[in-house]
């Protein structure tokens, strides 16, 4: 066969074959309206299986690189645990505290290397605390002691007032800067500025107010800090040295590893660890926080597959069984087409594109009740993270194709083979 | 019913008097577990242009079994079969339904028409088949409707028709593809015999402008219309001679 017949044949086979059916499946759906709806339903519960678990997965996954945004994806965080250890805690209990002059040592360092990776470090150690104005108390605040250098390693917009200037975190004045929850928490109708709320018996004044910084799934959230200059923090919490904490900025965050590489050598000269000592401390970063939802993941994957496949299953076998009864009670019609010269080929196209239009029809009812209900759940929880993407039409669409394909093969190649004459002889 | 204004198109492109069919020794056995029925028992047969032949029998014959055999709907259990001159005993069955198409019009005893589709629709069938462009398919589609008297009711179901014209239809159907030959098995059998006489007119008219008719009955009174009669008797062809005028 040459190409320009080829071509001519393949565009008579889209044009009228696949056309064609397309156009008799759709008079055959809209004939058979509840019974193609009902098999439909196996493929429309599937559908909305899929495309939830989809959207729950990806909406994780973006709430998680919001949330995680606050940790700097240049910052790198020397400490005495690393952030994603489980049962294993007890292996770090014994190591040294970080000492606070450890940042002055690790910037002496940085300073004398021209070629750092490194850029700078700085002291925030923090811990939990409650926070009162009057009657009113916030408690689990997460609480940082730092200086005005906090704005290279985090975010310290304001939406009211201003951060911790030079003067303050020198001196150690008792102000701070709190969470826009913090603020809301404690001040419903009053303005939070210059205020004086109490923190372990000590009295700060409110100085600044941070700007929104977004939670994650409700477990976590940065608008429930508070900050205080490094001194105070000294002062006051001393008993929480474990929570020492140096975060130092990375010059090129495209190369995270040399910076870790050299973080690690640095800090180990400063602990004066010999070469076949382990590290006594971690070096953490934003991104080995992301393993840990890894489980959450895929629990629901697991779960929106099986809950997916099972509905897939079942609409398959129900589209099945709807096709062979289409091709029974059309046995005559499918002879009267092959008497006026419809080949093999076909008929297969027919039946199996009538199989297909069930389940893409099926696959977008799905994809607009998943819609509605992604719609619903995103009023009702504002800050839920999902995302709706087009990825995921795609992606329930072709499903449902494969589901059609799978499921209207059978019937679609007997009625293909049916004998011309018994079909047309059949009652 | 209005009979005028029947415009047929004149077949000038073939002419009269070359085979179209030709069978040879042609048998068709059914097994029914360990019987063997034996429908068909060594048939020839010459059909010829243009040709008006009548195929008559006692009920269980074997009519229908060469009217499908000869349609390419069946294939024989032994014997030759030549098809404008291609055997066509041996082919595959996609290229039967090209020869189904294009080169034989179908008219069935229960009219066979597809009953969601219009007029329109059923006559577009064979020309979908043929892989013809839409307007291609609606302007001749339209113009067989228009042939069988039917220009009225072209947007009508089957179920919005009388039986006399639903067998229009289908005669439309099978004449729109333009056919070497036209099969009818049975075709006034489901109708009246005033409308079937309507019927054997309209397929009178058709051999006047140069088609070649087989019809299957059982009625002498149908009989009498065609040039030829052949008489089956057990499979076997009892008599062929042509009709005597009166
Ligand atoms: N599919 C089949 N299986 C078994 N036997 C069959 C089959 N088709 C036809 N026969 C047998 O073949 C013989 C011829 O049948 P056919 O239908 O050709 O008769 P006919 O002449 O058309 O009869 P009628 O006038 O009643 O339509 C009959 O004995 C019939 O029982
Ligand atoms: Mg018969």
């Amino acid at each position: 066969m040459t190409g320009k017949t080829l071509r001519t044949e393949l565009f008579r086979l889209i044009q009228f074959e696949i056309f064609e059916s397309f156009r008799i499946a759709a008079q055959q759906l809209a004939a058979n309206r509840t019974r193609s709806g009902l098999t439909a339903l196996g493929v429309i519960i599937g559908i909305i299986a899929v495309t939830l678990m989809g959207t729950a997965i990806k909406g994780i996954d973006i709430g998680f690189d919001n949330s995680m945004a606050g940790f700097g994806d240049d910052v790198l965080y020397v400490e005495q645990y690393p952030w994603n250890t489980g049962a294993d805690y007890w292996q770090f209990r014994n190591r040294p505290d970080i000492k606070l002059n450890a940042a002055d040592r690790l910037n002496q360092i940085i300073g004398s290397n021209p070629k750092s990776f490194l850029a700078v470090a700085i002291n925030a150690p923090a811990c939990i605390q409650t926070v009162l104005y009057g009657k009113r108390q916030i408690s689990n605040v997460y609480t940082t002691g730092t200086t005005d250098q906090f704005s290279y390693v985090s975010s310290t917009e304001c939406e009211k007032g201003r951060f911790l200037n030079e003067a303050e975190s020198k001196s150690g004045r008792n102000v701070c800067v709190i969470g826009r929850d913090v603020a809301s928490g404690l001040f419903a109708n009053t303005a939070p500025l210059n205020k004086v709320v109490r923190i372990r018996g000590q009295e700060y004044r409110v100085i600044g107010v941070f700007a929104k910084q977004g939670s994650f799934l409700g477990i976590f959230s940065w608008d429930s800090q508070v900050v205080i200059p490094l001194v105070s923090y000294i002062k006051y919490f001393k008993a929480n040295q474990e929570n020492a904490s140096i975060r130092v900025k990375v010059k090129d965050k495209n190369r995270m590893p040399d910076a870790i590489e050299e973080l690690r050598g640095s800090f180990r000269r400063i602990r004066g660890l010999l070469p076949e000592q382990a590290d006594d401390f971690a070096i953490n970063e934003q991104k080995s926080l992301r393993s840990s939802i890894e489980p959450i993941k895929t629990g629901l994957a697991i779960a929106g597959l099986f809950i997916t496949g099972l509905a897939l299953f079942v609409g398959a076998i129900g589209i099945m069984n709807i096709t062979f009864v289409s091709v029974k009670e059309r046995t005559r019609e499918i002879g009267t087409r092959k008497a006026l010269g419809a080949r093999r080929r076909t008929i297969l196209l027919q039946f199996l594109i009538e199989a297909i239009s069930i389940c893409l029809v099926g696959g977008a009812l799905g994809l607009i009740l998943s819609y509605a209900l992604f719609l619903l759940l995103t009023r009702v929880f504002h800050d839920f993270p999902i995302q709706f993407s087009p990825l995921l039409v795609v992606l329930a669409l072709l499903v449902s194709v494969v589901t059609g394909i799978l499921s209207g093969f059978a019937p679609a190649w007997q009625a293909s083979r049916l004998n011309p004459v018994e079909a047309l002889r059949y009652e | 019913m209005q009979e005028s204004g029947i415009i047929i198109p004149v077949r000038l492109t073939r002419s009269k008097g070359e085979s179209v069919i030709r069978i040879h020794g042609i048998t068709k056995e059914y097994f029914m577990g360990h019987a063997v029925i034996q429908a068909l028992r060594k048939v020839d047969l010459l059909i010829r242009r243009n040709e008006y032949l009548a195929i008559m029998g006692p009920s269980g014959s074997g009519k229908s079994t060469l009217m499908n055999m000869l349609g390419c709907l069946d294939t024989p259990t032994t014997g030759t079969y030549e098809f404008n001159g291609k055997d066509v005993a041996s082919m595959e069955d996609d290229e039967l339904a090209a020869i189904r198409n294009k080169e034989i019009g179908f008219v069935f005893q229960t009219f066979n028409l597809l009953p969601r589709s219009t007029s329109l629709q059923n006559v577009e069938l064979p020309l979908i088949y043929a892989g013809l462009s839409r307007n291609e398919r609606l302007i001749r589609a339209e113009q067989a409707l228009a042939s069988v008297g039917l220009a009225e009711r072209m947007y009508h179901k089957p179920n919005e028709l009388s039986g006399g014209q639903r067998q229009r239809v289908a005669i439309a159907r099978a004449l729109v593809n333009n056919p070497s030959i036209i099969l009818a098995d049975e075709p006034t059998g489901n109708l009246d015999s005033k409308t079937g006489q309507e019927i054997m007119n309209l397929f009178e008219s058709l051999y006047a402008t140069g088609n070649t008719i087989v019809v299957v009955t059982h009625e002498e009174i149908i009989a009498r219309h065609a040039r030829r009669v052949v008489r089956l008797r057990d499979g076997l062809i009892e008599s062929d001679r042509e009709n005597i005028e009166d």
